[in-house]
């Protein structure tokens, strides 16, 4: 099980939005693909695929405000 | 010191740059050219970023199209913005790792060469807290909005140098008024040579971002710019 953490994208970074995510719960997932796509007010930000898997859970849905380390899903190696 | 490649392209159309963009970017990505500065003008047209709300485009969908206005929604951060003849586009690819993983800092570095372009012509700019982008005294002069992926960044900024401003009637760019928009012209007065302003603003990225700018040289062989430009979508 590998936890899908936003990365510390700098300081000021501290709050942004989930855009959408590229795969639903149960999709199979590839290590380095993109995966869910995060907005500040002036940056696109996409997030990529820790581990090749099952994305087993979403924690943090489209629209949804989410900061630094925060855990955004799961997935099943 | 890295080196930045600069491809000073010109009129481009807004698909063919993106292509490009996007072909660099994976290249960047891969480590097979070293960062690069696309410099260009784009036709009238309109993007959207992630933020985007139709509102802030003011005219109606057969209205551009009679115009012959596209409108793009794009993979940047930032609402409404306009390109058109004039304005100054650049898109840097540059791969974040080898200049600190910080996206606030970045958007600040972009606005840094823009205000000590402008400086260069007397012209004193200034941020706005809350409010990326550059502007001198109540209106804005450049636009910034950009994308990372795998940090390596695309799209970039707007700088209206000899822009015909009343485009900007169009939208409201980045929900802010028209009418708080501003050009280099307009502000000096006279017409800039737009190639000057160039040489000038390549000089303060490789300042800011600490690279080394080789304009046109022989050093990336894996891409031929001229070739990706001309190839069809």
């Amino acid at each position: 099980m590998k936890e899908i953490i936003l990365p510390d994208m700098g300081e000021e970074v501290k709050e942004a939005t989930i855009s959408f995510w590229h795969h639903e719960e149960g999709d199979k997932v590839t290590k380095g693909e993109d995966l869910v796509e995060i907005t500040t007010e002036k940056a696109s930000f996409q997030v990529e695929t820790p581990v090749s898997g099952i994305l087993s859970k979403i924690s943090a849905g489209e629209g949804e405000v989410v900061k630094s380390g925060q855990v955004l899903g799961i997935i099943e190696e | 010191m890295v080196k930045c490649r600069v491809l000073d392209l010109g009129l481009v159309s807004y698909e063919k740059a993106y292509y490009l963009q996007k072909r660099l970017h994976k290249f960047r990505r891969e480590g097979g050219i070293d960062d690069v500065l696309i410099l260009l003008e784009h036709e009238p047209v309109v993007t959207m970023g992630r933020g985007g709300k139709r509102d802030n485009i003011l005219v109606s969908d057969e209205f551009l199209q009679s115009k012959g206005i596209r409108v793009f929604e794009i993979d940047r951060g930032g609402d409404v913005t306009l390109h058109c003849p004039g304005q100054l586009v650049g898109y840097p690819i540059i791969d974040l790792k080898f200049h600190g993983k910080n996206i606030h800092k970045y958007l600040r570095n972009l606005e840094e060469v823009i205000i000590r372009s402008l400086k260069v012509y007397g012209i004193y700019a200034q941020r706005i807290e809350n409010h990326i982008g550059v502007w001198v005294g109540e209106k804005k002069v450049a636009s910034i909005g950009i994308g990372i992926k795998g940090w390596v960044t695309f799209h970039g900024f707007s700088l209206n140098i000899n822009s015909d401003l009343s485009y900007f009637s169009l939208i409201r760019p980045c929900g802010f008024e028209s009418r708080t928009v501003t050009s280099v012209s307009e502000i000096l007065g006279r017409v800039v040579e737009p190639k000057d302003f160039r040489h000038r603003l390549i000089g303060q990225f490789g300042k800011v971002f600490n690279l080394e700018m080789e304009k046109n040289g022989k050093q990336v062989s894996t891409l031929d710019s001229k070739e990706i430009v001309s190839c069809s979508l």
